[in-house]
């Protein structure tokens, strides 16, 4: 991990690649792209390539099992496999229930999974999850968590947490670049026709229809988690088209509406309007709107992003927690009459195997994972695994010598380019309140193939200096002098970055099925949601630690 | 055109430019030195002295007279071209510029002196000498009154000082290379370097036009109706500050933030309100005012032993110590050694803040964009809480209530919603017409009152009068300005365009 990488000259040779490679994912012309940011005499700032441990997990996939006597495994009573909010999710469930005997693998040396943060002199930043919806007084144990890190100031009329306004994103939230000017907001107002109006609103009427809804229960149809909405058919009924094909049965055509919903589907699922599920494309308008004419919940967010939660949720667990270290091996045995489960696994430095002996184990890795780490599945796939599929992304974090300049709306929390496959960006530094000197912005890149392996195929061919490349092109379409103030660019590639919510998947058989316990391994990661959401997998670890305490202790008083 | 006619277009050419650069000259002195009729008077005396000594140095002149002619035009551009630069300059370091405006002047007097004997003689060959003196002072007086009525209605405001001189030296040096063609009988060999050196000096006058933007930009001369003796791009913002008769203006892009004839009336109310209610103040927090003017009205009190003053912007901070001008209005506050300056957003500085104040003064520009928003927000005001000490005093620049009432009292509104107990007050500012503040403490109080017999505006009857509100200014209803609505920027940027 680490690849330093000094400044490269661009080099007339490499000229024609970097123009192949711009225009194949930037979607337009490279020449275009070089020529317009005059980018060709500027070296390519010096940046690394952060993890995550592709080179380990790969050798484990392609069957690296290293043997450990058992006569030495260590006996806990609980293994947690993987550290990211789940598996701590799961731990804090754990340690606030009294238990201290369990141990937390993660492979990564550093807790947090897609939630995980890094820190440049300017600022800190995030790797992935940025930001949290104000939980609700509907999740109290979210609310607990919210709370201890200190973000509420109050609670409003009804209840509900008030989040003090530093920790709210910065006003202005939102802005999009569109054919050279920068405008407020994310949907696209200016030169908007009548009939892009009249859709928009009538977009906004169905989406107030779903907030209004509820079922014979009084549940509403998109709620925080998602386990405590509404599964009755209409709900589910959602699921079984795409969010594109949702769009054209109700006549939406508006061409700046239907960006405006992709735009959603790839920002929240990494996903495009026609692969994914129209459960999850209408979830993203209506959870965090509590009822019709309310505003939405606010976002949390701190500079670092979810890489807060991660420090504070860290913090009180971290002597259970072992970093850099895989495991490589989950096997399920009856010793003495008794089910037990051997976790061995490999430290990622020093290649030494160790191993343990589990009452139960929590598994808090993605689901693809479990074909290659639970023996018996490894034996013989249980059918629901292959339906898990993956997004890849990758994040850059960009350090600016100075707050890029801008043609029209002021710079906002989230910077969208309406024209590019891209995300755009989130103005890391301006949350943190910097308004002036270094800046350091995080750019977001979801490779939307219809194949996740191909996406992945594309995300790992390219190394830190193409990405940054890219990262620079994009952004200085949209900033005069940009690349020219770039100092540093560090790059990320999340080769499973989120669970996909294509059609069918939401309310299929297969996250039912993954969320049994399958003899002593009980199951919390935020794919059995089918939404990549901190909230989801929150729950999902808390949840699978409450599996754990009840077949420990006979019961447990569930704080879900 | 006959020879004739060109020649005597030259002399009303020559004639228009140097009146300009004496009225530059007389122009500039008075703005940056003050006192514009001894200004005036000691300039145009020494200009028409050094005409006197170019004419009788054009004695000496035997030969060559054309040459010489084509010389002084050249010379001339070049100097009267780039004198309003060069004044602008010198100006930087105030100790030379009376050398510099008296050389200047001297030296454009000697060779616009010469210009005319040189050209009479010249024309002698043409025609007799009555007609000749009679059409060439015609056609320079004609000039001279096209000079004065251009200067004032056309050229100050809308071309600005430095370009005017600049576009004044490509005129004499266009009739400088146009003479290389009208009197190129007389010119003898040689005629190709000087036409290439009269274009060079044309060249370097276009240079110095288009460099002019350093100086001052287009549209800033349009945008001020007075002279702009300084202006700079800082990294935060364009400093800009203009002269008149009556005194200097500060400008920070664009915003007028002080006029030097009434600035003490706005100090003085945002000052002693607060010192007199925080009671023998020793620790205090400026924020903003990077100009030294509240500084000034803070260290008139003997208590005060030390004073923090953050402003964003060094450039700001630096001039206002060494620009004399500045120095001298602020009354050298900078140099007093109880002050400690830091550049920082005040906001980030807050978070670690380094002692606990006695009496803070907020005098921040107005919240015409996000940046200045956050420093109005409940937030900012909720940090600046926690660095007070318990009886401390605050006091903050509102903008105006009767201009934009709504953004007047939202700051009021957002302040009070992070517990402090306020009262808004507001006072008269020509410049700026009716300006409100607000003060503040973490307690009840009440209208201090004991006001120190030694300021210019300030007494206890107006002290007790600013504070009752008119009818057409009382308390209305705001939301809170938080960091993530900012509010009152829009509240801020709607009640201005409609005054706008």
């Amino acid at each position: 991990m680490g690849n330093r990488s000094g400044p490269s000259r661009s080099r007339s040779a490499a000229d024609l690649d970097r123009r192949d490679l711009l225009a194949s994912f930037l979607g337009v012309s490279g020449g275009v792209l070089l020529e317009g940011c005059q980018s060709r005499d500027v070296a390519l700032p010096p940046g690394e390539l952060v993890g995550p441990s592709v080179g380990l997990g790969h050798q484990i996939r392609d069957g690296l099992r290293p043997s450990f006597p058992e006569h030495d495994l260590q006996a806990v009573q609980i293994v947690i496999v993987g550290g990211g909010i789940a598996g701590l999710a799961a731990a804090r469930r754990l340690y606030n229930e009294g238990i201290r005997d369990f141990v937390l693998l993660e492979l990564e040396p550093e807790p947090g999974g897609t939630s995980r943060s890094g820190q440049s002199e300017v600022v800190a930043y995030p790797w992935g999850a940025h930001y949290v919806p104000a939980p609700t007084k509907e999740f109290p144990a979210l609310v607990r968590l919210f709370d201890e890190v200190g973000v509420f100031e109050g609670m409003d009329a009804v209840g509900d947490p008030v989040v003090a306004e530093q920790f709210r994103c910065r006003h202005p939230e939102e802005r999009v670049f569109y054919k050279g000017v920068w405008y407020e907001g994310l949907y696209l107002a200016s030169g908007a026709s009548a009939q892009d109006r009249q859709q928009l609103a009538r977009f906004q009427a169905e989406m107030d229809r779903w907030v209004a809804w509820r079922d014979g229960l009084g549940r509403r149809a998109f709620a925080v988690p998602m386990a405590a909405g509404s599964d009755e058919p209409a709900v589910r009924a959602l699921d079984t088209i795409s969010m594109a094909q949702w769009l054209d049965q109700r006549g939406f055509s508006s061409p700046r509406l239907r960006w405006w919903v992709d735009y959603a589907c790839r920002d929240d699922y990494g996903l495009r309007l026609e692969q994914t599920s129209a459960w999850a494309g209408i979830y993203y308008y209506c959870a965090r709107v509590l009822e019709v004419g309310g505003d939405a919940r606010p976002f949390i967010t701190w500079p670092e992003g979810n890489g807060r939660l991660v420090r504070h949720m860290y913090s009180a667990v971290r002597s259970q927690c072992m970093l850099g270290v895989a495991a490589t091996d989950i096997i399920p045995r009856q010793v003495e009459g008794k089910p037990v489960v051997d976790v061995l696994g490999l430290r990622a430095g020093s290649q030494q195997a160790f191993g343990y002996r589990a009452e139960r184990v929590v598994f808090s890795a993605p689901q693809f994972l479990s074909r290659y780490l639970i023996r018996d599945y490894r034996e013989r796939v249980p059918p629901h695994v292959s339906d898990f599929s993956y997004g890849a992304w990758a994040v850059a974090n960009l350090t600016l010598s100075q707050v890029p300049a801008s043609e029209g709306f002021p710079l906002a929390w989230d910077n969208v380019l309406y024209e590019s496959p891209s995300l755009g960006y989130v103005a890391t530094s301006y949350q943190r309140g910097l308004d002036y000197g270094p800046a350091v912005l995080t750019y977001y890149y979801p490779l939307c193939d219809d194949d996740p392996r191909t996406a992945r195929k594309r995300l790992l061919q390219l190394d830190r200096d193409s990405w940054a490349e890219i990262a620079l092109a994009d952004l200085a379409r949209a900033h005069a002098g940009f690349r020219e103030s770039a100092e540093r660019v560090d790059v990320m590639r999340w080769g499973h970055a989120m669970i996909q919510p294509r059609p069918g998947f939401v309310w299929g058989q297969a996250r039912q099925l993954a969320s049994q316990p399958y003899r002593g391994i009980h199951f919390g990661h935020s794919d059995l949601s089918g939404i990549a959401l901190f909230e989801e997998a929150f729950f999902q670890g808390t949840r699978a630690a409450e599996e754990v305490v009840a077949a420990l202790r006979g019961r447990v008083d569930s704080i879900l | 055109m006959s020879r004739t006619a060109i020649l005597f277009l030259n002399v009303f050419v020559i004639a228009t430019c140097g009146l300009i650069y004496e009225l530059l000259a007389g122009t500039l002195a008075s703005y940056l030195l003050g006192d514009s009729v001894t200004q005036f008077s000691t300039c145009i005396g020494v200009y028409l002295f050094a005409l006197g000594v170019g004419a009788w140095l054009s004695g000496f002149l035997e030969k060559s007279l054309a040459r010489y002619f084509i010389e002084v035009e050249l010379a001339v551009a070049l100097l009267g071209g780039f004198s309003a630069p060069l004044l602008f300059l010198s100006f930087a370091s105030l100790q030379f510029f009376t050398v510099v405006l008296y050389c200047v002047i001297l030296a454009i007097g000697t060779l616009v002196g010469l210009e005319l004997p040189l050209l009479m003689r010249i024309l002698r060959q043409d025609m007799d000498f009555k007609h000749l003196v009679s059409r060439v002072l015609t056609f320079d007086y004609v000039g001279c009154l096209l000079a004065s009525l251009l200067f004032p209605i056309f050229l100050v405001p809308d071309l600005g000082l430095v370009r005017t001189s600049l576009v004044f030296g490509i005129c004499n040096a266009v009739v400088g290379l146009w003479g290389t063609w009208v009197l190129q009988s007389s010119l003898g060999r040689g005629v190709v370097f000087l036409r290439v050196r009269g274009v060079l000096v044309i060249v370097l006058l276009v240079a110095g036009i288009i460099k002019a933007d350093q100086f001052t930009t287009w549209s800033e001369d349009q945008l001020y109706s007075d002279a702009v003796v300084y202006s700079k791009t800082s990294r935060y913002q364009r400093i800009v500050l203009t002269r008149r008769a009556s005194g200097f203006q500060l400008w920070l892009d664009g915003n007028l933030q002080f006029s030097s004839r009434d600035e003490y009336r706005y100090h003085e109310s945002l000052v002693h309100p607060a010192a007199m209610l925080a009671r023998r103040p020793e620790v205090v927090l400026v924020l903003g005012g990077g100009d030294g003017l509240a500084l000034r009205e803070v260290l008139k009190y003997e208590t005060v032993k030390h004073v923090t003053l953050v402003d964003l912007d060094p450039a700001m901070t630096g001039l206002s110590r060494h620009f004399p001008p500045l120095e001298e209005l602020n009354e050298a506050a900078f140099h007093d050694n109880r002050v400690r300056v830091i550049n920082a957003d005040a906001m980030i500085w807050l978070e670690e803040p380094t002692h606990a104040f006695d009496l803070v003064i907020i005098d921040f520009p107005d919240p015409n964009n996000f940046s200045l928003g956050k420093l109005y927000t409940r937030r900012f005001y909720r940090q600046l809480r926690s660095c007070l000490t318990k009886d401390a005093a605050i006091a903050i620049q509102c903008t105006s209530p009767l201009e934009a009432p709504r953004s007047f009292w939202c700051i009021v509104n957002t302040l009070q919603s992070a517990g402090f107990s306020v009262r808004p007050y507001r006072v008269s500012v020509p410049s700026f017409g009716v300006w409100g503040f607000v003060l503040a403490q973490l307690q009840p109080f009440e209208v201090p009152h004991g006001c120190r017999d030694d300021l210019q505006f300030l007494n206890d009857q107006v002290m007790e009068t600013m504070f009752k509100l008119p009818n057409d200014m009382l308390p209305m209803a705001t939301e809170i300005n938080r960091l993530d609505n900012q509010i009152l920027v829009s509240y801020y940027d709607r009640e201005w365009e409609v005054v706008r």
